[in-house]
Formats: C-alpha cells, structure tokens, sequence
C-alpha cells in the first residue's frame, strides 16, 4: 500500500472522528431541547447561552468522576463491554459516504458490512449485562439481545427491496442510483419503496434501543438495565455508543431511502460554493432523522416487552416480506 | 504486508481456538469462538472474498454465537469443574495430536501442492457471481437445504409448544 493513501485515509479518518465525537455531544444537548420544548419546560439554559455549553459541562463531570469498579464483577468482560460497543459504533462510519468523494473506504459490501457491524454491536450490551453480576443488569442484556435478534432480521429483510432497486450492495452506488427525477419528484427510494421504509426505520429505533422500544434499560422496572453498575467514563462510553449509533442509523436512512448527498431542488450557486451543496443535503437529511428519533421520545409511551416480540415477529417481519416478495414481482415483470 | 496480516489474523484464529478449550466457563468459551470465527473472516476478507467473510461475520459472530450466549445466560451456567483426566489421555494425548495433524498437513500438501495454493485476492469476491452460482448451478441443492432448514424450525416449534 503506498504511504500517500494511508496518510489520507488516516486523515479522512480522524476528521470524521471529530465531527462524529461533537455531532454525538450536541445530539444529547439538541435531544434534551427538543424533548424539554415537548414538555412545555426550557431544558439547559444555565451553561453558556441557551445551554450550548452543556455537553463540555457534561463531559468534564463525566471524567472527573470516581472510576468505580464493584466487587463481584468478571473483571475482563466488564471492562470490555463499554470499549466493544464504541469500538462497533464507530466502526460503520468506514463506509458511509457523507458526500461525492467524502468517504473512508467504499466498500463494494458496504451494505454488508453495516449490517455486520450492527449485529456484533449487541455484544456490548450482553457483556456488561453478564459481567455486572447484577440481576437488574442481565435481565437489560438479555432482553436486549432477543430485541436485537428480532429487529435485526426486519431491518435486513426491509433492506433487500432497495438493493433490488439498486443493484448493488455499495452504499456509493445506492446512493448515484437515486439520482435524478420522475416528474416532480426525486428518484429517491422512499417512494416506492414506502413500506420498506416504514420497517426499516421502526426496526432502526429498536435496534438503537430507543424509545419506544427502550426495554433493555427500561428505568421503571430495570434502574438503568445493562448499564446500571457502570459509572464515569465507562459509563459515557455506552451513552456515546447509544447517540452514535442514532446517527448511524439516521445515516443509513438518508442514504438508502433519502437519496443521501442528493438535493431534492436542483442548486445554482457558483462552482466553489457547489461542492459543499452535497454535504449541506446529507447532514439536512441526517438532523431531520434525528430530530424525529427525538420526536417519538418525547411523544410515545414504552412497549411492554411481550408487545415488542409479538410486534417483530407478527407484524414487522411479515410486513417487510410481503414488501420484498411484491418488489421482486414488480422488478421481475418490468425486466 | 499481506503476508504480515495473514500472520496475525491466522495466530490469533488458532490463538483464540485453544483458549475455547482451556476456558472453563462457557461464556469465555463462547467469546473465543467468535474471536475465532472474527480471525477467519479477515482471512476471507484478504482473499478477496468480500461477500463470504461479511456473511460469516453476520451469521455466526452475530447470529449463531448470540442465541450461544443467550441461552447460557439464561441456563446460567456456572465454572465447569476440572476432573482427574485419564491416564491414557495424558500419556497418549500429545502424541496422537502430532500424528493427526502431521497426517492432515501432509495430505493437504500432498494434495495441493505449492503452485496450485490459492493467493491473497484471488478470488473475485462480487455478490452476483455468487448468486448466479446459487440461483442457477446449485438450484437444487441450495431449495433442499431451505427445505431442510425449515423442517428443523418446525420440528423446533413442536418440541417447544406445551403439552396440551
């Protein structure tokens, strides 16, 4: 490999490190607004103006707190979980592609690969569940862990119509085959693919354990589930792994069933302006997801945990089979 | 540099296999076989076989070893207990487990010899060829494998329901 194209890569990398670290920050301070506004109170206000000083507040409580350990614990696991589940979290954000050319590595199983990654990132959960010796964390873990099964196999079901749209497991490529019109609107892959959609987001929201499916740490009945004998930075390494992973999956939406980096409105701002157009949509798109991830916090009440399986299972997956069976009809007879 | 990762990678696999053996809790044991089966699918990735390692990644680390740790969380299942091992094993063992695996490699060289070995990248790894594979060349075995896998899922539901 010659030295030039790792330098770039490890450029590219750290940059999107950063962005990432301080999109993950501002997402909790952007969550506690919206969600403070929903109910009718101010949320931050006190450090810095309009609390937008809170997160660095956060983040220097979070560090300068006592690292504590309880005794009983399985001292590796416990250790391993947090790191396992940033590690994952921060590892699909390889191939997603933020813009033309703005991307880590375009891997031709970009697909793949994310959903390779996601499926690993329960293990962070399982672990500190087990390894916490504590019955309120190992019920978090393996309600996870069953939640996460369910999910995961609408999510790869809701996906498959969009890759028949497409033709190509690259997320690059998915992204290029959105391109253009149908009349008014985009050739983006909401519209016909509306039903997969629909099941890929709900099963996006499980999988980030989000309200309304929030079970593994469900407060009322678990204290905190899997996380609840971790504290200080240990701690902070699961709540960033949790936001990371909203943004993941707003990502992936955007570039699945959004058309990405693609404008719905065609832009007429001189050439230097124009390469920042793309990045300007993507983020757009991603903030809109988010903001509706906060949207159904603030709105919806928790699942009970027999009505999110029978939900998966009876509803979710059914749906998006008949989805992907009368998509690869419709493909089938226009061939 | 690829020989540089194969090394790693191909260490680690056996690295963490031999831990699967000594561990003796079943959660450990069930981590190092998806250390193991993380290793192999570097392996596929550096032979170029793209789709084969993300799909190992996401059936076996992801799916298999899951419902694994699952059901022994659930089981929760204790510290094994080291037994007296007999005393053919412990003069026998090593030996045999030489003889055994020098017969494995000298077939395997005998049958594959240096210039016919596979290289780094040699396989094509694209998604479609595989699937052409599948869909056209292999159809027949491919629908008696789903048939058989869903008569274990039946079998498995009725084992599961209760006696009425």
């Amino acid at each position: 490999m010659p030295l030039p194209f790792i330098v770039i890569t490890l450029i590219k990398a750290i940059v999107v490190l950063i962005v990432l670290m301080t999109v993950a920050a501002y997402l909790v301070w952007f969550e506690r607004k919206i969600v403070a506004r929903i109910q009718n109170r101010w949320g931050p206000t006190r450090v810095g103006p309009f609390g937008l000083l809170q997160p660095l507040a956060d983040a220097i409580k979070l560090l300068t707190k006592e690292d504590f350990t309880p005794a009983g614990v399985f001292r590796v696991p416990y250790l391993l979980a947090p790191a396992l589940s940033l590690t994952v979290a921060l590892l699909a954000f390889a191939v997603i592609p933020f813009g033309p050319g703005f991307q880590i590595a375009d891997l031709n199983i970009g697909l793949l690969f994310i959903l390779a990654i996601s499926s690993m990132g329960v293990y962070g959960i399982v672990l500190a569940g087990w390894a916490s010796n504590s019955k309120y964390s190992l019920l978090g873990g393996l309600r996870s862990s069953a939640q996460m099964i369910s999910y995961e196999l609408a999510i790869s079901l809701s996906v498959v119509g969009v890759l028949l749209l497409g033709g190509s497991l690259s997320l690059r490529e998915i992204v290029s085959a959105q391109s253009g019109v149908w009349g008014l609107v985009p050739r983006w892959n909401v519209f016909p693919q509306l039903v997969g959609f629909f099941c890929f987001f709900i099963a996006a929201i499980a999988e980030t354990n989000r309200l309304p499916f929030d079970l593994p740490e469900a407060e009322t009945e678990l204290v905190a589930g899997y996380h609840t004998e971790y504290s200080s930075m240990k701690f902070a390494m699961f709540f960033i792994a949790e936001y990371t992973n909203m943004v993941t999956a707003s990502c992936m939406a955007t570039i699945l069933f959004f058309g990405g980096w693609h404008g719905p409105v065609p832009s007429f701002l001189p050439a230097p302006l124009q390469a920042v157009v793309p990045l300007f949509w993507f983020s757009l798109k991603v903030v809109l997801f988010l903001f509706v991830y906060v949207w159904i916090r603030g709105t919806l009440p928790r699942f009970r945990y027999d009505q999110l399986m029978s939900f998966g299972w009876k509803f979710l997956v059914p749906l998006a089979l008949i989805n992907l069976v009368v998509t690869s009809f419709v493909i089938a007879l226009r061939a | 540099m690829y020989a540089a990762f194969f090394f790693i990678f191909a260490g680690a696999a056996v690295g963490f296999a031999i831990n699967l053996l000594i561990q003796r809790h079943p959660v450990y044991s069930a981590l190092s076989l998806i250390g193991v089966m993380a290793s192999l699918a570097s392996l596929y990735l550096m032979l170029g076989a793209e789709f084969i390692a993300a799909v190992q990644v996401i059936v076996y680390a992801g799916a298999v070893m899951v419902l694994f740790i699952f059901v022994i969380m659930l089981l929760n299942a204790g510290e094994e207990e080291r037994t007296q091992r007999s005393k053919l094993a412990r003069q026998a063992g090593a030996p045999l487990l030489l003889i055994l695996l020098s017969l494995v490699a000298t077939v395997l060289y005998k049958q594959f010899p240096r210039d016919s070995m596979v290289q780094f990248g040699d396989f094509p790894g694209q998604t479609a060829p595989i699937g052409r594979l599948l869909f056209r060349e292999f159809l027949l075995p491919f629908e008696v494998v789903s048939v058989l896998v869903l008569i274990a899922i039946v079998g498995a539901v009725v084992l599961a329901r209760k006696e009425p």
